[in-house]
């Protein structure tokens, strides 16, 4: 069953092509790992689904409708939602306050001037709750920009995840982070995957958690797809061993 | 026929001058990312300062030949305010929200509009005495002044030695380096700062040297910093702002424009150079050239 | 380390903010009772100039967005009222109300449109560049706008006519009267805009300010939020506008100049821009202090550009922010010992 599909999506920058006619389907429900080398496109590739770049060509379909033109906007109307490699957050406002405004834009409520924003009790107990599964209810009050680097990773995440989207794309999210925080990070992606509430699609470059928590790891190699499968078959495929440990390729 | 003749020399000639300003702008603002605000009042104090000396050579009987120094004079002591106010006043502000740097510069704008009434009073300063040192030309039988040719001229060998500069010599590379990325130029080992002082001290200069030479044309009067500025300003929104070439082409339309408004719809002329300025933003946002 | 619990920070600290606006709203209130007609005069403007910069920064400090030309919104104010007055002969202050406010929210809507189009240099450009379209075109019209000369209003009547100020006693009645009226709309205007800054849509401009891109990547259409707050920016300027003129009696193109839209600035700078009180502050203060340099010097122009150059390198939070770290710093010592 699934949830998102591209059709020889392709995208150039100059000489170099990111995306190379990639035929990619993302199945409802399932944590995906996007793995491979520096430049090979997984970040390309997400900005493409997420609508931070247009396609030079090629289609991406959400459950067989087409949405290659539209918004940013509309995507996330839609149900797809980001977090970003190098941490991107609204440091001037709380924590609390980073969380909520995914919330309150989601619900279409963010055009409220009459009403002041702490007097939302379902707003604010929502945005409680998504902290305390982040791990980071103490620190509601904080500012983001005063939070240790790991909280912020753990906070971008948390504004993906507020804004309730069927597809979840994180890029990166235990970059820089300490052993504990990652594994929070990843339980709690996990948890709510395994509930059938969003589906994942991780960018990661750590291979320990990418075998843990993922249930298809997709290879990426300039541009193209090198492998697809389950931790197991990931394991045993020769050619994405030889990727990991510089060796060439098998004909 | 005539007529038509004049009025495009006109035209040239508001061009040049109006190329000096932008161009003086867009430089400052390609190489340092700043909008200096009293870059109009610094074209003001060009024009105030050659009126100036040139009256005051007069009063002591210089020669006419000489009093053509008084444009380069003029020009270099604008440029000089400028390489004194970078480090002290715009350096501090660069790591900081970019807010700051255009409040700076709009306090600068204040002080010197003042400054220039404080130092030479409310009366036009005029320098007229200037054309007379050169030939009337007859252009199909109207009166047409050469020196309004020479600045003309004036503006187009700017234009040239302002190309050649940025792209044909090392000095240039280093700015167009700096442009581009500040930080890597000054991990490559340029001195940047060196290179912001000179960038700001043209630019200061191409101001200075635009009020220097328009002032024989008609005198500097107060509140002709920000009108200039704020023509300068449609130059750079419809040419772009950081180029060159944006420059040059948005100082030739704005100038057309304008005298032919002058002409034949004085009141709307301005809101008609607004108007095309709203097009072209509507259509390019960031100018015909820009880089902003 | 705070923990929220079922009452947000804010909330907590509501009280006290409520208290400290009371007392303030309670000093301002008795002061016109033993003070010369002049002061209080000059206190209406100061609130009027408060209103004003209140709009302002709900565009610099909130949205992020400086502007030069502010100055054109209350210019349409002020001459709304003034064209109301020589053409439809009203007397009344809350029909120039009622007229004034819809078309400075309309001229606010149109050039925002425009303006919010654009990145932060190129808004303060067309922002500029509007006010001096606007100032030119006061100066030029001379038909309609008096030129230069600009257009008188006489006193208006205050509360659909019940307050008259014809007679001999009359400048004076005015003058106290028209403090408590502005007074009362400022108190409005504060918590209109505090409402404002502390909604979900408050939030969302300075998530915008904070970082467009993750704004965007939460789903917030960019353009339409800094239109609305441009909006809103411009009438309560505007508003700021129309109070300004019956006090004046006068209206000149200067108020549509640049320089102008530089004081607004100024206030808002003065004050802090970064946080609520600041322009409230510094709309006030700046009124004295502008009131105490034209008396000082004819140069007051210089005076008022070198004092911002200075505050911009030495006192970037403005007054409200210095005092606000002077108090921290104090709380800092005494925890210590």
């Amino acid at each position: 069953m699934n949830l998102l599909r591209t059709v020889d999506l392709r995208k150039q920058f100059g000489q170099t092509r990111a995306c190379n006619g990639l035929d990619f389907v993302i199945n409802k429900g399932e944590f995906l790992s996007l793995v491979g080398s520096n430049g090979a496109g997984k970040t390309t590739l997400v900005n493409l689904i997420s609508a931070h770049l247009q396609p030079d060509s090629g289609q991406i379909l959400l459950e067989d409708r087409d949405i290659t033109f539209t918004t940013v906007a509309e995507r996330i109307a839609a149900g797809i939602a980001r977090s970003f490699q190098i941490v991107n957050l609204f440091d001037g406002l709380s924590a609390f306050d980073n969380v909520a405004l995914s919330v309150f834009s989601r619900d279409g409520k963010t055009v409220k001037m009459a009403r002041l924003a702490d007097h939302d009790r379902d707003v604010r107990r929502e945005t409680l709750d998504v902290l305390g599964q982040f791990g980071l209810a103490s620190k509601a009050a904080a500012p983001a920009g005063s939070l240790a680097q790991g909280e912020r990773k753990l906070l971008d995440v948390a504004v993906a995840y507020a804004l309730r989207p069927r597809l979840l794309l994180l890029d990166e999210p235990t970059s820089g982070v300490s052993t504990h925080e990652k594994a929070q990070i990843m339980d709690t992606v996990s948890s709510v995957v395994r509930g059938g509430i969003v589906t994942a699609v991780v960018i990661e470059h750590d291979m320990d958690v990418v075998f843990r928590y993922s249930d298809r790891i997709v290879m990426m190699h300039e541009g193209s797809f090198l492998a697809d499968g389950t931790p197991d078959e990931i394991r045993a495929n020769r050619d994405v061993a030889n990727i990991l440990l510089g060796a060439p390729l098998t004909a | 026929m005539a007529i038509f003749a004049i009025q495009i020399l006109n035209s040239l000639l508001y061009a040049s001058v109006l190329f000096l300003i932008a161009a003086g702008l867009s430089l400052i603002f390609g190489v340092m990312r700043i909008v200096n605000l009293a870059h109009g009042s610094l074209y003001a104090v060009g024009a105030y300062v050659t009126a100036w000396l040139i009256g005051a050579a007069i009063a002591r009987h210089v020669p006419l030949g000489l009093l053509f120094l008084a444009l380069p004079v003029g020009a270099l002591s604008v440029a000089l305010i400028g390489i004194v106010i970078e480090p002290l006043l715009l350096r501090p502000f660069y790591r900081r929200a970019e807010e700051y740097q255009l409040l700076v510069t709009f306090g600068l704008l204040q002080i010197f509009e003042d400054l220039i009434r404080l130092v030479w009073g409310g009366t036009p300063l005029s320098a007229d005495t200037l054309i007379d040192a050169l030939p009337i030309l007859h252009i199909g039988g109207l009166f047409y002044p050469a020196y309004n040719i020479v600045v003309i001229v004036i503006g187009a060998v700017a234009a040239i030695i302002l190309w050649g500069v940025i792209y044909h010599t090392r000095f240039g590379v280093m700015l167009r380096a700096t442009s581009q990325d500040r930080r890597m130029a000054s991990a490559l080992g340029l001195n940047v700062e060196l290179v912001y002082v000179v960038a700001f001290g043209i630019g200061c200069f191409m101001a200075g040297l635009g009020g220097a030479i328009v002032v024989p044309t008609q005198a500097a009067v107060l509140g002709m910093g920000v009108d200039a500025l704020v023509i300068a300003f449609v130059v750079v929104v419809i040419g772009g702002l950081g180029s060159l070439k944006g420059a040059l082409v948005g100082a030739v339309v704005v100038a057309f424009v304008r005298t032919a408004g002058i002409q034949f719809f004085p009141e709307l002329e301005l809101a008609v150079l607004y108007l095309i300025a709203a097009g072209v933003l509507l259509v390019r946002p960031t100018g015909l050239f820009g880089t902003a | 380390m705070t923990t929220i619990t079922d009452q947000a920070p804010r909330e907590r600290a509501l009280p006290r903010v409520a208290l400290a606006a009371v007392a303030i709203l309670l000093a301002l209130a008795v002061i016109p009772s033993f003070t010369a007609l002049y002061q209080v005069q000059l206190l209406t403007y100061g609130l009027i100039a408060a209103i004003a910069a209140l709009g302002f920064n709900l565009l610099l400090g909130y949205t992020g967005l400086l502007s030069f030309g502010h100055s054109a919104y209350f210019g349409v104010g002020a001459y709304t009222v003034a064209l109301v007055v020589a053409h439809l002969g009203l007397r009344s202050m809350e029909e120039y109300l009622l007229i004034g406010i819809p078309v400075v929210a309309i001229t606010s809507a149109i050039f925002g449109y425009i303006c919010v189009r654009h990145t932060r240099i190129f808004f303060g450009i067309l922002t500029l560049a509007i006010s001096q379209v606007l100032y030119s075109l006061a100066l030029k019209l001379y038909w309609v706008t008096g030129g230069s000369d600009g257009l008188r209003v006489p006193r208006p009547t205050l509360f659909l006519g019940l307050l008259n100020f014809s007679g001999s006693h009359g400048f004076q009645l005015f003058v106290r009267s028209y403090y408590y009226y502005v007074l009362g709309i400022f108190v409005v205007c504060v918590v209109l805009m505090w409402v404002i800054v502390h909604s979900p849509f408050g939030k969302a401009l300075q998530a915008i300010r904070d970082n467009e891109v993750r704004a965007r990547f939460i789903g917030l259409r960019i353009r339409r939020f800094r239109w609305i707050a441009f909006l809103v920016s411009g009438t309560f300027t505007g508003v700021a506008g129309i109070l300004w003129v019956p006090l004046n009696g006068l209206t000149t193109p200067e108020v549509l100049y640049w320089t102008f839209s530089g004081e607004i600035v100024f206030t808002a700078l003065l004050g802090g821009f970064r946080n609520f009180a600041g322009p409230i502050v510094g709309g006030i203060a700046f009124t004295y202090l502008k009131t105490y340099a034209v008396a000082t010097t004819e140069y007051w122009q210089l005076l008022l550009g070198v004092v911002l150059v200075t505050l911009v390198l030495v006192l970037p939070t403005g007054i409200v922010g210095a005092i606000s770290r002077a108090g921290q710093w104090f709380g800092r010592r005494n925890a210590v010992t």
